[in-house]
């Protein structure tokens, strides 16, 4: 089956979606120093993943990320984050910043900060793939039109 | 003095806008859409009631963050960091809830065949 | 009037025909790229606004929006046009909402101005407590992420939380029949 769009589409599709993606890791990463956070980079790091569904169809993408890897992403993400947010008992309470808060402006710094972003960045982003995925696999209707 | 206020009254009238699309329109996926609008017309009040005249992102440089005069004077022409940090938060919660919606619709078209309401409504049971 | 309230009201003003288009197109596809303009202008006014993270999310957002709208409305035609109009009950919703609109408007002139928030008023809230003392106790130079995921963790917690049940929601929703279905072919493979 020849699925996704034209040859064009997916050329620049390959060209592009690794830049997107780390443009999305560098805005997860950067988000206590720069314009950004794990809202916004979790929303970036779908976009990829999208462009490369719509480019290439379901089949070539549910290799790189599977439904389960999405859902297992998602779980995990917000797991980290109550687990990142547990263990600021060692410091006296739930969300208490343990770590040392560095120098301000550095990436490493304000303590824990950037490890709660990159679990934001990873939940969101791999929770609003996974509703595309749902969205775009999943189609209502499909096996009426299936012939087996 | 009422100009101080027109951008608030915009913004609500943005909200009714929505509002109206949620009650009036037959469609799902219209009342869909309508949500959205609702959803971005809270997000800008609460944009618009932290804003600061000729305020800046409340973002600073590594050379404010060195010393605590500069930090000063940079806080004190800051915008409000508040209301942005919830909307933050909200507008992704927006597209949330939107898919959640959509895959709602999406398996009332596989029963019924149809976005319309009121022949969902008749079509019932 | 400043440069920055000119801009405001005119994007402000697209916003409004953009979303009037959107509630009155005959069309769906068009009435989901006219909210998708209307979401632009709003990343363009959180820029103006000195909100770079916002308009940073509402654009990817927008985007994710208007993709999967248009992947709904693209698949399913449906010729669902508004045939008998009930025009006693839209001229009702229209009353309720212009006299909303009133109050509304009422309450928004006793709010402060615009351009002077609470922060810079005499009783300036919690929001100047955090400006003065964000970087030397969180270290973070963005204050939005000071508040988001330091002072104000417990409510972005929160919000995950609602991301997280939306998400398993959808899935729920849009998987029940993919699993019986899948169930149902294996079975009559084995018979």
């Amino acid at each position: 089956m020849n699925s996704g769009m034209s040859l064009i589409v997916k050329t620049v599709t390959r060209l592009v979606a690794g830049f997107i993606t780390l443009f999305g890791i560098y805005i997860v990463l950067y988000g206590h120093v720069s314009p950004g956070g794990g809202f916004a980079g979790g929303a970036i790091l779908a976009a990829g993943l999208i462009l490369v569904l719509l480019a290439f169809g379901r089949e070539a993408t549910l290799r790189m990320m599977s439904h389960d890897g999405a859902l297992a992403w998602d779980c995990g993400g917000a797991l980290a984050f109550v687990l990142i947010a547990a263990l600021g008992y060692l410091a006296g309470g739930f969300f208490v910043n343990f770590l040392s808060h560095g120098e301000p402006g550095q990436l490493n710094s304000a303590g824990m900060i950037p490890l709660l972003n990159a679990a934001i960045g990873a939940k969101v982003g791999a929770g609003l793939f996974g509703v595309f995925l749902a969205l775009a696999v999943f189609r209502p209707g499909r096996h009426r039109e299936d012939p087996s | 003095m009422t100009l101080t206020a027109l951008p608030y009254l915009l913004a609500l009238a943005l909200m009714i806008i929505g509002l109206y699309v949620v009650v009036a329109k037959k469609n799902i996926i219209k009342i869909i859409l309508g949500v959205a609008i609702l959803d971005y017309a809270v997000n800008l009040f609460l944009l618009l009631l932290g804003y600061r005249d000729g305020g800046t992102a409340p973002i600073a440089s590594p050379q404010q963050a060195a010393s605590s005069d500069t930090l000063a004077t940079f806080a004190a022409g800051s915008v409000d960091p508040v209301p942005q940090a919830l909307v933050l938060t909200s507008i992704v919660i927006g597209l949330g809830c939107l898919a959640l919606m959509v895959s709602l619709a999406i398996r009332l078209h596989e029963k019924f065949g149809t976005f319309d309401m009121t022949r969902i409504r008749e079509l019932k049971g | 009037m400043g440069m920055v309230m000119l801009l405001l009201l005119a994007l402000l003003a697209f916003m409004i025909i953009g979303s009037l288009i959107a509630a009155e197109s005959e069309d769906l596809l068009s009435a989901v790229v006219c909210v998708g303009a209307v979401g632009s202008g709003l990343a363009i006014i959180d820029l103006l606004l000195g909100a770079p993270d916002l308009a940073i999310t509402q654009v990817v957002v927008e985007v994710l929006c208007v993709a999967i709208l248009i992947r709904v409305v693209l698949t399913r035609r449906d010729e669902t046009h508004e045939t008998h109009k009930d025009t006693f009950a839209i001229a009702t919703v229209l009353l309720v909402l212009g006299v909303l609109l009133v109050l509304g408007g009422w309450a928004m002139t006793t709010l402060h101005p615009f351009g002077q928030p609470l922060l810079a008023s005499d009783a300036p809230g919690v929001a100047a407590q955090y400006l003065a003392g964000g970087v030397a106790e969180v270290g973070a130079v963005n204050y939005v992420m000071s508040v988001l995921l330091d002072y104000r963790a417990y409510d972005t917690l929160g919000e995950a939380t609602v991301i997280f049940v939306s998400v398993i929601g959808s899935y729920a929703i849009l998987r029940r029949t993919g699993r019986s279905h899948r169930a149902a072919r294996s079975q009559e493979g084995e018979s």
